[in-house]
């Protein structure tokens, strides 16, 4: 027993890959124009909810998993609280420059937007089959182990330092208690 | 290409990841703050990322090289983002204050 059709399901899923699209965007938009500072992490953090969906569509569930946990669960949760350290009174965040300085750059940042838009839209992607199968949690595993160990061996001591470098910068210059 | 199956092509992805490319880019000049120009730097290399997704999934025979990229700029944005953060709280301890325009006693 068939309860939706084909068609109906497809207009669906488009439905909702528009609604993760305009959620991404807007998220962005929120993160750049908004003039207090927590606004503007929560704007991040709906842009990387939406880009958690794109994500779905493009055959990647575990790439949208590791986007929720390490981007909206981390990184957006340790900028609000620098915020909280480093800002207490958060209403002198944002002084932005001068409307000329302002003006200029929207008008820049548009032309290189309807460049590259131009150039996307011109240019003939050559159409390659679709593989049928998608890489599962498995696949992805065993890629970044095989192929790709060095990275892997590379990012894990660049975190390491990073995180050992974040303690010493934030401790320098700190009264002793 | 209809607007209902738009996700079954490669444009729209593209097109996506260069309106959050150029609003970070339009942030980073934007913004006063520090905390504000690391926001707009994460859209960049959200961008950057959907990019290097799309591609995967549209043109490459392997889908799982680009993934596993997309994971490295995880790591390395996870990275960069607590050495930013680490940076402004010494520099709001010293200076009172997180505009980029008040680190200015190197300028001659």
């Amino acid at each position: 027993m068939q309860l939706i059709s084909s068609g109906s399901l497809m207009i669906l899923s488009g439905l909702v890959f528009l609604i993760f699209s305009a959620i991404t965007l807007l998220g962005a938009l929120v993160a750049t124009f908004s003039k207090r500072l927590i606004r503007n992490a929560s704007g991040l953090a709906l842009s990387f909810v939406g880009m958690a969906g794109l994500y779905y569509y493009l055959y990647s569930p575990f790439l949208a998993l590791m986007q929720i946990v390490i981007y909206v669960g981390a990184i957006c949760i340790m900028i609000m609280f620098t915020m909280m350290l480093a800002e207490p009174r958060g209403n002198n965040g944002f002084t932005p420059m001068g409307t000329v300085l302002t003006v200029l750059a929207l008008v820049g940042c548009s032309l290189m937007a309807i460049g590259l838009i131009f150039l996307v839209g011109t240019y003939s992607w050559p159409v390659t089959p679709q593989n049928a199968s998608f890489a599962t949690m498995k696949d992805i595993g065993r890629d970044i182990l095989n192929r790709h160990g060095l990275v892997f061996e590379l990012i894990s001591g660049v975190l390491l330092i990073a995180i050992i470098g974040a303690i010493l910068i934030a401790r320098a210059g700190r009264k002793k208690v | 290409m209809t607007v209902w199956n738009l996700s079954s092509f490669l444009q729209p992805y593209l097109i996506l990841a260069v309106l959050l490319f150029v609003i970070g880019f339009f942030g980073i000049l934007y913004h006063r703050t520090i905390i504000g120009m690391l926001i707009s730097g994460e859209l960049i290399l959200a961008g950057a990322s959907l990019n290097l997704v799309a591609f995967s999934r549209f043109q490459s025979p392997n889908p799982v090289t680009g993934q596993v990229f997309t994971l490295f700029i995880m790591g390395l944005a996870a990275a960069e983002a607590s050495i930013v953060l680490a940076l402004i709280i010494t520099i709001y301890r010293n200076y009172k204050s997180v505009n980029a325009s008040t680190l200015n006693e190197l300028k001659g």
